[in-house]
């Protein structure tokens, strides 16, 4: 409802911008095209309130993929579960290094907005080598609860779990790739529109697939079986 | 074009039913095998929902919403583009499975453990899962790109409560399926996970929760149902004052009734598994909840009703649909209450009595209301009516044929015949008025009095339509935003950007209030033409259009690709997914403002990503 109302506050102001056409019904001038193409009834860009309702639609892929995950974390085996494969100094370490990247990331996306393009490419790069580092710590982390006993399909958990973990990792895979596009497309001089927001769009996905690794990080490795 | 491939698996799925009800027609059928017909019952409730309704209202949003809110063009073309070629990808590859090895068949809501390998061994369950997914994709991208046009690209002086009640409630969808839709995909990935990959989500002997799927899918499946019908309600509630010479009565209410339809439609989705021993406070929660989404419905009913009353009526075919959907949804919307108390629900489950409760909902509703757009807008869309008496007889015989077919699935309901039964015996039939051969014959009879209706539809639409004269810019004396454009409308939409006042433009720029004080009169004072000319008079100078694209048909292309993959061979994933970055790329990389389709008048525009994506 709040919502509703604060868009209608928006809308008067746009209202108010355009009083002049408010005035005659029928018979007003008008302005040429070209104010048209960035003209928002919500002030916020096309572009962004997209990424807002994609990310909000992210959060339930997300929330069925950790009721999953809940609803099977404790059917494993005796020798083979949380108790004996977590380990938590070493995953706490690599959350830290996903956690920094955020904040390399905000560091490009003011570079960005200084139209700073050096320091963006160059913190863009610093975030992406972050994310993979993270990464590599996943794949490691992988492997070993493989060689411990640990299969894709052993037990619900290990579904569940690798599902999960799974399905984080492909997104930040696909921010890194998001990232070092950027870069290059800044580098080559590529972006057709604002460069400062294209940044700022791959700063919120970033951003949010690092949140979900907070709450992920939680769950499942925090919160004792 | 949405709405041409929409209209094509129409017809697939409308066969497909024809099929179930002649095997029904009589003891012991013999037409189709339990197996065919397992397959038949699934891929006709899944083409119906997933290939024509939704894309059908997704075609009507798509081509109206732009109009309605006196914008160029949706948000972001390209993006409309792949949803359309994912739609056509994602159905193709669904129906591929009945010439791979048989359709899907474990009812349209898949039940796990039930759809997993040993208990449906051929690939149909596999196709289901990945073409749902592809189909998935493309509501989602849909969604997205209605919900930032709906938002940010109305015309100024449009704030949300003077939007016309079509974009509202197809708004309202669209966030529906913003947040059902990656819930279904996890369901998805999990099944496919489980019948690819040998996971074991879904597998009971393994300690699984065997109720992990039927939350999941109706988490997703009962908003799926909103979303079914809360366009044909916009449709509706646009045809309805129009025809009656009156606005909507209560706007507000329709509106807000819309939204708490699409809020309460969160917490209604466990009254599907009543059956499944939930424990009474979960069945008393939905019971509650169920009955309570019944009041804004309720209130739409009123509205409606309140709005024809006492105005000037003309029974257009598309004012006989509008009203056919209040009557027919409102039995269906009356069985319904009957579900939503968990203990008559209890011994109505898997049965007929469910099945003629939802053909009256989704029928009654979507359907009617679907028909009921068509016959309105197409002048809008073609510059052309349809033939009005051909469009009445195609009324009367599906009305006709609906309640023949769909009435009498009470009666054996409530007898017991459970359904996705592919035989009923003479001996079990019953006796008198309640013998169940007397009504499934009175079923299937009704299927081809409906298929004849709909057939009459084809022929008016196809052939009639040719020689009909071109209809005047205002057929119907219409009263929203989109008749102020020439049917059909331009590539730009508009000459120039519409300045709204009022909720009703178009009414308020004909028609002048003469009347004293309270007392209301309206006085023409403006055809349509004058309007227009105006419009044309005043045109915007230069007009920025989007450049054609081909990368989101290369995008959609890839998908279909890698899932033939994981169902035979996985070096077809990689090459799909080769494609499918080369297209990202091609796609990020293509200047979004080419000016080459730019519109400057009086020289033509260009063929545009809209006409790609719309017609």
């Amino acid at each position: 409802m709040s919502d509703v109302v604060k868009e209608d506050v928006v809308d008067a102001a746009v209202d108010e911008a355009h009083s002049g056409d408010i005035a005659g019904a029928l018979a007003d001038a008008h302005d040429d095209g070209h104010g048209e193409a960035h003209h928002s009834s919500l002030g916020l860009s096309n572009t962004k309130l997209a990424m807002w309702l994609f990310l909000g639609s992210e959060c339930l892929l997300f929330g069925g993929l950790i009721t999953t995950y809940m609803l099977y974390r404790n059917a494993h085996s005796a020798d083979v579960g949380p108790d004996q494969l977590w380990d938590i100094p070493f995953t706490s370490a690599s959350s830290f290094v996903l956690l920094m990247s955020s904040l390399t990331m905000v560091m490009a996306v003011s570079a960005a907005n200084r139209k700073d393009d050096r320091n963006t490419k160059s913190w863009l790069i610093v975030t992406a080598l972050l994310g993979s580092l993270f990464l590599a710590g996943q794949v490691y982390e992988f492997t070993t609860f493989y060689r411990e006993g640990l299969g894709y399909t052993d037990s619900l958990f290990a579904s569940s779990f690798y599902t999960l973990t799974g399905f984080h990792g492909v997104h930040v895979s696909v921010g890194i790739v998001m990232l070092l596009a950027t870069m290059a497309m800044i580098a080559k001089n590529k972006i057709s529109g604002d460069k400062a927001e294209t940044v700022e769009m791959v700063g919120l996905y970033w951003h949010f697939v690092d949140v979900v690794w907070i709450i992920i990080f939680t769950l499942v490795y925090l919160i004792p079986a | 074009m949405y709405g041409v491939v929409a209209m094509f698996f129409f017809v697939v799925g409308g066969i497909e039913a024809g099929l179930i009800r002649l095997q029904l027609a009589g003891p012991e059928g013999t037409i189709l095998s339990a197996d065919k017909y397992n397959q038949m019952f699934t891929m006709h409730a899944t083409t119906m929902v997933f290939l024509f309704v939704m894309p059908m209202a997704a075609a009507f949003a798509n081509y109206f919403i732009p109009l309605q809110i006196g914008a160029r063009d949706v948000a972001f073309p390209r993006l409309n583009a792949l949803s359309l070629w994912l739609f056509v990808a994602g159905g193709l590859f669904l129906n591929s499975s009945w010439i791979l090895g048989g359709g899907a068949d474990g009812g349209w809501f898949m039940y796990a453990p039930n759809s997993d390998t040993p208990f449906s061994p051929s690939n149909g369950v596999d196709f289901w899962a990945l073409g749902l997914q592809i189909t998935g994709i493309a509501s989602l991208v849909g969604a997205i790109n209605l919900i930032v046009t709906v938002l940010n690209m109305r015309a100024p002086g449009m704030s949300l409560m003077k939007m016309p009640i079509f974009t509202w409630m197809a708004m309202i969808t669209q966030f529906l399926l913003l947040f059902a839709m990656p819930v279904i995909t996890v369901a998805l990935f999990l099944l496919m996970f489980q019948r690819s990959f040998g996971a074991t989500f879904f597998s009971v002997e393994e300690g699984a929760d065997p109720l992990l799927w039927q939350h999941l899918f109706w988490i997703f499946g009962h908003p799926e149902v909103y979303i079914i019908v809360l366009p044909a309600f916009g449709i509706v509630s646009e045809v309805l004052p129009v025809f009656s010479k009156k606005p909507l009565f209560g706007y507000p209410f329709v509106v807000f009734s819309g939204a708490a339809i699409g809020f309460v439609g969160w917490g209604v989705w466990a009254h599907h598994m009543f059956a499944s021993g939930l424990g009474p406070v979960s069945v008393a929660v939905f019971s509650v909840a169920t009955m309570a989404i019944a009041v804004p419905t309720g209130v739409k009913i009123i509205n409606w009703t309140l709005t024809m009353w006492g105005g000037k009526l003309q029974f257009t075919t598309a004012m006989l649909f509008a009203v056919g959907l209040i009557v027919q949804f409102t039995i269906g919307g009356l069985s319904g209450v009957t579900h939503a108390v968990a203990p008559s629900d209890t011994q109505q489950t898997d049965t007929y009595y469910i099945v003629a409760h939802f053909h009256y909902v989704i029928f009654g509703g979507g359907v009617l209301g679907l028909f009921s757009g068509i016959y309105y807008w197409w002048p809008k869309v073609f510059g052309k009516k349809l033939n009005e008496s051909w469009g009445k007889w195609n009324f009367w015989l599906m009305i006709i044929g609906m309640n023949l077919t769909f009435g009498p699935m009470h009666i054996i309901g409530l007898q017991g015949q459970p359904r996705r039964m592919y035989v009923w015996t003479e001996a079990r039939a019953g006796e008198g008025f309640f013998n169940l051969g007397m009504w499934n014959l009175v079923a299937t009879i009704g299927t081809f009095v409906l298929g004849i209706g709909i057939l009459l539809f084809f022929v008016n639409a196809l052939v009639i339509h040719r020689s009909q004269p071109v209809a005047p810019l205002d057929p119907w004396d219409a009263r929203s935003l989109e008749w102020l454009t020439t049917s059909p409308p331009k590539a730009h939409n508009f000459d120039r950007t519409p300045t709204v006042h009022a909720l009703d433009e178009v009414f308020y720029r004909k028609y002048e209030d003469v009347g004293k004080g309270d007392e209301h009169d309206y006085v023409q004072r403006a055809s349509l033409e004058d309007l227009m000319l105006e419009e044309e008079r005043h045109a915007d100078a230069h007009i920025h259009l989007p450049a054609p694209s081909y990368w989101p048909m290369v995008l959609a292309v890839s998908l279909p690709i890698m899932a033939y993959g994981v169902i035979y061979t996985s070096w077809l994933i990689a090459l799909g997914g080769a494609i499918a970055i080369a297209a990202m790329f091609g796609w990020a990389l293509e200047p979004a403002d080419a000016e080459d389709s730019d519109f400057d008048p009086p020289a033509p525009g260009e063929q545009t990503s809209k006409e790609l994506a719309n017609v």
